[in-house]
């Protein structure tokens, strides 16, 4: 018995290596194929836009409800934590920092990864569930340019847009519970935010969102792509994509804040 | 009639009374495996042009694996598929798209595009594949349309048809690009008798009004009977029978008698292989007696 279990403990450590060498050479492949797509699908705009409008405008009211309830607990702990130090004015450029360089990005990504991300792959698995990607290749259409490509550069496209979208409201949300609520002064939040906030706080809010969109989306894409016909299948997908994408979401954040620093 | 014991010679499958300029598909000695399960193993069809060639056979016989080689959706084990000439193994996927804008496909169930109406699902292939102006596009779309009594219905979207409409509007979608070459995977699955009257008539239609080529796989015997010129009886991943359907029905084989009449006591086993019956209630190991 003793011998088969560590036969069979064996055979899964193999095939778990096996696995993970097999998924990232087909998804290197995959990225590939779809990059190589790319700029074919943007001859016809129309199909990007409409995934903009898909992955971006449709998640624009959890996007909004998410940055201004985050906001507004920021403005709430923030100013708890300042006024401790006597510092509350600060508020601003705290709650901006955050805002720009971590929360903005990565809560950005997991919202997009969980409405934008299961759309994308469940929308993409069910079109090969009922053969539509196989009607597409025997009508001589790629459909990685024609599905796949498209919704790959609307994740990327919207996913910065949704970010800048989520720190707005985020910084109204501070300002709403520590100005209007806490009473800290207008001219100093606004002032020390601008002061105390350079481009490059800027840019590395913008660089995540760009990398995070990018690896969502790519995930999206191929767990749909991929996903076995069935309606099971389907469903693991979808939740292969929320999974994989929200680790991705925060090995990649910790990396590049640790890049950035 | 070719009747072809289980592992038939490349000749016998029929290819034998066409010239060879008549065959416009040539799967020659056709192995494929799917996993540890043989789907074909050794299997000849020869498809002429200008016919209705009917390939039947029980389910999960590979009706549709065949198609999906024929089409180079997949590639054989072994043995070659020849497709106007041009063996599918030996050439890259560019010129597999161009080979598929000569060749039409009604799936199944359609496959329609459910986010495009169904206007733009006919128009989806002259879109993707030619410059014509809007309004040539639109009049070959009505006529297609026109053709499966579908215009009408030009701005339904793919939800909002019955199984039988949506397989007309692929019908429609299929013929489009005036193939050459018109396949149907199980045409008559699940349509009541007046669709299924209506797609047989089609198919008959198309095949003689536009000069196609068509490949019907299906096992419905006595629709396919009206209407193909040509049969293929696929059972046990090899040919075993070809001729007219009417030689088909005339035939003393037993596997092509069973097939004929629909019987479940025959060479084919309705049952999947399995442990012995009374022994597996009884909680027996099969191994017991042993």
């Amino acid at each position: 018995m003793n011998t088969i279990r560590s036969a069979v403990k064996a055979a899964n450590g193999e095939n778990l290596i096996v696995r993970f060498v097999r998924i990232v050479g087909q998804v290197t492949l995959f990225f590939g194929r779809l990059l190589a797509q790319c700029l074919p699908s943007l001859a016809r705009p129309r199909l990007v836009v409409h995934q903009i409008y898909n992955a971006g405008a449709r998640s624009l009211i959890i996007i909004m409800l998410s940055g201004l309830f985050v906001g507004m607990a920021l403005g709430l702990q923030g100013y708890s934590l300042l006024q401790r130090f006597g510092s509350e004015q600060a508020l601003g450029v705290a709650a901006a920092l955050g805002l720009l360089k971590e929360l903005g990005p990565v809560i950005t990504s997991l919202l997009f990864a969980g409405r934008a991300g299961t759309s994308l792959t469940s929308e993409i698995g069910l079109m090969r569930a009922t053969d539509q990607l196989t009607a597409m290749e025997m009508m001589a259409v790629d459909p990685m340019r024609y599905v796949a490509a498209p919704r790959f550069l609307g994740g990327i496209v919207a996913m910065p847009l949704l970010v800048a979208i989520f720190i707005a409201i985020g910084l109204y949300g501070t300002q709403l519970v520590g100005v209007q609520l806490m009473g800290v002064d207008t001219g100093s939040f606004w002032s020390q935010m601008q002061a105390g906030v350079d481009l490059n706080d800027v840019m590395e809010g913008v660089y995540k969102s760009l990398v995070f969109g990018f690896g969502c989306s790519l995930i999206a894409v191929y767990e749909g792509y991929h996903a076995p016909p069935t309606a099971e299948g389907v469903g693991l997908a979808t939740t292969r994509t929320v999974v994989a994408s929200s680790v991705l979401t925060l090995l990649l954040n910790y990396m590049m804040t640790a890049f950035f620093l | 009639m070719t009747l072809t014991g289980s592992r038939p010679s490349p000749s016998a499958a029929g290819a034998d009374r066409a010239p060879a300029d008549d065959i416009i598909v040539d799967a020659r000695d056709i192995h494929y495996t799917i996993g540890d399960r043989p789907i074909f193993s050794g299997l000849d069809v020869q498809v002429r042009k200008g016919r209705i060639t009917a390939i039947m056979g029980p389910s999960g016989t590979g009706k549709s694996t065949l198609l999906r080689l024929i089409t180079a959706q997949i590639q054989p084990d072994a043995g070659k598929v020849v497709v106007w000439g041009q063996d599918l193994s030996q050439i890259n996927s560019r010129e597999i798209y161009a080979l598929r804008k000569r060749m039409g496909m009604l799936f199944q169930n359609g496959a329609l595009l459910t986010d495009l109406s169904v206007f733009e699902n006919v128009a989806f292939p002259l879109r993707e594949h030619t410059n014509l102006s809007e309004p040539l596009i639109r009049t070959l779309v009505l006529t297609k349309l026109h053709a499966v009594g579908l215009r009408g219905a030009a701005e339904l979207m793919p939800a909002e048809l019955s199984g039988g409409m949506a397989r007309r509007v692929a019908l429609a979608r299929a013929i489009v690009m005036d193939p050459e070459i018109l396949i149907y995977d199980e045409p008559f699955v699940g349509l009541d008798p007046i669709s299924l009257g209506v797609i047989l008539r089609l198919i008959r239609e198309m095949n003689e009004g536009l000069g196609l080529t068509s490949i019907v796989v299906s096992h419905d015997v006595q629709e396919l009977a009206t209407i193909a010129h040509d049969s293929y009886l696929i059972s046990g991943g090899t040919v075993v029978a070809t001729g007219t359907p009417q030689e088909l029905a005339a035939s003393g084989s037993e596997v092509v008698k069973q097939f004929m009449t629909g019987s479940d006591d025959g060479p084919v086993p309705f049952h999947y292989p399995a442990p012995d019956y009374r022994k597996q209630l009884m909680g027996q190991s099969p191994d017991e007696d042993r």
